[in-house]
């Protein structure tokens, strides 16, 4: 099994550091979630881990791999990311949407196989999507659409998935229907490192979490140990408390409006 | 070098997933269009060769064809006349169009792929008024070079001058690519119309206004060669391309993210467009609208998976504008309209029209 690893990380734009020594890991077959403020570095750090900016400092591991350095096929067949608000304007099937995923593991000029037909619808299947496979991208929903985004990272077949607000715009059935996802997809050995801004979403999905304020880690940890009513208050400036849920045993917040 | 081992593990299996589901074989959807536009092609080179003021019967353009190609013996020679008038006017003329057609629709296609603007085409880096301000100077103020190599070399200046200005304001991004063009456009085309303005006389209006227009009358067959040599080799390189332009479908980032060199492939790419658009436009001037309107009438036929856009929008894009020569040369006949007021005149509608059905469906 094989983790991820982020060592003294830093990246800025000019003088100003985005991201500043970050030192963090994602265990493998576990969710990590990434929160913070607006502005903490959540976003950075998630493209720094999928070398789409180059840090300034630091090492990023995979299990054996360095991802920094390594082949850009190789490494868009180890990790896939899932942005925020991915979109396109042209006329794409949700099928063909899902082939791209499939984009480094065939030779650069190449042409989808019956081998990454199967694997796309798969991964449709595995996302939730099986049905949209003849419908034009453009006419789903929302929730639809984040299963499709979903499914065409899937179709990448990756050992560690970033996802950036996964759930962002997203009504509380398919938040809770990503994270489910998410969820299972960890309980099959996957890494998987979410930048959620939703705490209590984190709360009742991770099972470690990175808090990030400024660009640096204020603290990292399993769920129950990072968000608690001190750290909440530190990094947002708000008072909460901690309850349990009746049911599940998992970390509520109650944030205080007074 | 990087020290990793090769992945080795299979590579087609979904997480999590332990017998992957067999998918009905979808097949290569639409790649029937293919033959049907070759089809297409070849009918609409044949008929254009026999239209014209003086009748030409398909058995005697196939019969010229065949003497020059060295099959002679198999047919009856047409005349001297039918043969000169097929093989030395028409036959360069088509050819020419069809080239030009084919190279503008791909262009068109991969600028509009790399910038993500549906606007886009092979003029967007400044080229065409970098070759207009090459051609004018040639026409009016009597630079002795060849019309095309002064072309070429002006649309050249334009794409150096457009990637210096969009590599010094921070990157060649699609954004500061599209405004750097325009700026350099926009600059040549005031140099172009000063030149005009100062120099032209009498007649050499409508010179410098044809070639302006665009236009592939008197076409030899060295803008045969030229065209379709360009067209061959950076237009085949072109095609070839498809799944590189798909992996852009959701920007840079999500192609970055497949494992693609997002900067050096746009590099590369927006060059060999510029090369085989300086070429083109070298031959036969900036002809407009064929560039910008085939790509989006084709992805209206087919969708927009760049395997089949590239070669299909090659296809049809020869087949528009050898239509469209043919209506210039023939529409206000003895005289002749310039092409590009042709594919305007198509172009404008069209475009509307798929507007239009778009935001219907």
């Amino acid at each position: 099994m094989s983790g991820l690893r982020i060592d003294h990380v830093s990246w800025g734009v000019g003088r100003r550091l985005i991201v500043d020594g970050v030192d963090c890991t994602a265990p493998a077959g576990a969710v990590t979630g990434l929160c913070g403020p607006n502005g903490s570095g959540k976003s950075s750090l998630l493209r720094l881990v999928a070398a789409i900016r180059t840090p300034a400092a630091g090492v990023v591991r995979f299990g054996e791999d360095d991802l920094t350095t390594m082949r850009r096929r190789d490494r868009a067949r180890a990790l896939a990311l899932v942005e925020q608000d991915a979109h396109t304007d042209l006329p794409l099937l949700v099928g063909d949407a899902v082939l791209l995923g499939r984009t480094p593991h065939r030779a650069p000029l190449a042409g989808p196989t019956d081998a990454d037909h199967a694997v796309a619808a798969a991964a449709l299947a595995r996302a939730g999507a099986a049905g949209l496979a003849d419908r034009d991208v453009s006419t789903l929903s929302g929730g639809e659409r984040q299963r499709v985004h979903m499914a065409r990272a899937l179709a990448q077949s990756p050992d560690l998935l970033l996802l950036d607000e996964p759930t962002n715009h997203l009504d509380v059935a398919a938040r809770l229907e990503t994270m489910r996802l998410v969820r299972s997809l960890a309980a099959g050995g996957i890494t998987v490192l979410a930048a959620l801004h939703d705490l209590d979403l984190a709360a009742s999905a991770c099972d470690h979490v990175v808090m990030l304020a400024e660009g640096r880690v204020v603290t990292a940890g399993p769920v129950d140990e990072v968000l608690v009513p001190d750290v909440v208050e530190k990094v947002y400036g708000v008072r909460c408390a901690v309850l349990r849920h009746p049911r599940t045993g998992r970390p509520v917040l109650a944030f205080d409006l007074e | 070098m990087t020290t990793t081992t090769p992945r080795t593990r299979t590579t087609t299996r979904v997480p999590g997933e332990a017998r992957p589901a067999v998918a009905p074989r979808r097949g290569p959807r639409g790649v029937v269009w293919i033959p049907l536009a070759a089809v297409l092609l070849l009918v609409t080179v044949v008929v254009a060769v026999t239209i014209g003021p003086a009748d030409v019967s398909v058995g005697d353009a196939a019969a010229s064809v065949a003497g020059h190609l060295g099959m002679g013996g198999l047919v009856e020679a047409p005349s001297r006349l039918v043969d000169a008038m097929v093989w030395e006017l028409r036959m360069p003329r088509v050819l020419t169009a069809a080239c030009v057609g084919a190279g503008l629709a791909l262009c068109g296609v991969v600028m509009q792929s790399l910038t993500r603007n549906p606007l886009a085409d092979p003029y967007l880096l400044g080229l065409s008024s970098g070759a207009s301000l090459g051609a004018v100077l040639v026409l009016l103020v009597g630079v002795s070079v060849l019309l095309p190599v002064a072309a070429f070399v002006g649309s050249t200046a334009a794409l150096v001058a457009t990637l210096l200005l969009a590599g010094a304001s921070g990157g060649v991004t699609p954004a500061r690519t599209v405004l750097a063009g325009l700026a350099v456009g926009q600059a040549a085309a005031a140099a172009t119309s000063f030149v005009i303005f100062t120099s032209a006389q009498g007649d050499s209006y409508r010179e410098v206004l044809t070639w302006l227009m665009g236009s592939v009358a008197g076409s030899t067959w060295t803008e045969v060669a030229i065209a379709g040599g360009a067209v061959l080799v950076l237009g085949g390189l072109l095609v070839s391309t498809g799944s590189v332009l798909d992996a852009f479908t959701y920007g840079d980032t999500a192609a970055a993210a497949l494992g693609v060199h997002v900067a050096r492939t746009r590099w590369t790419m927006l060059i060999g467009v510029a090369v085989l658009t300086g070429a083109l436009v070298a031959v036969s001037g900036a002809i407009g609208f064929v560039g910008l309107i085939l790509p989006h009438a084709v992805r209206f036929l087919t969708g927009a998976r760049h395997r089949l856009l590239l070669p299909l929008s090659a296809l049809f894009g020869a087949s528009f504008l050898v239509w469209s020569d043919t209506a210039a040369r023939t529409v206000v006949a003895p005289s002749e309209l310039p092409v590009g007021i042709v594919t305007a005149a198509i172009g404008a509608p069209v475009f509307t029209l798929l507007l239009w059905r778009r935001r219907a469906a």
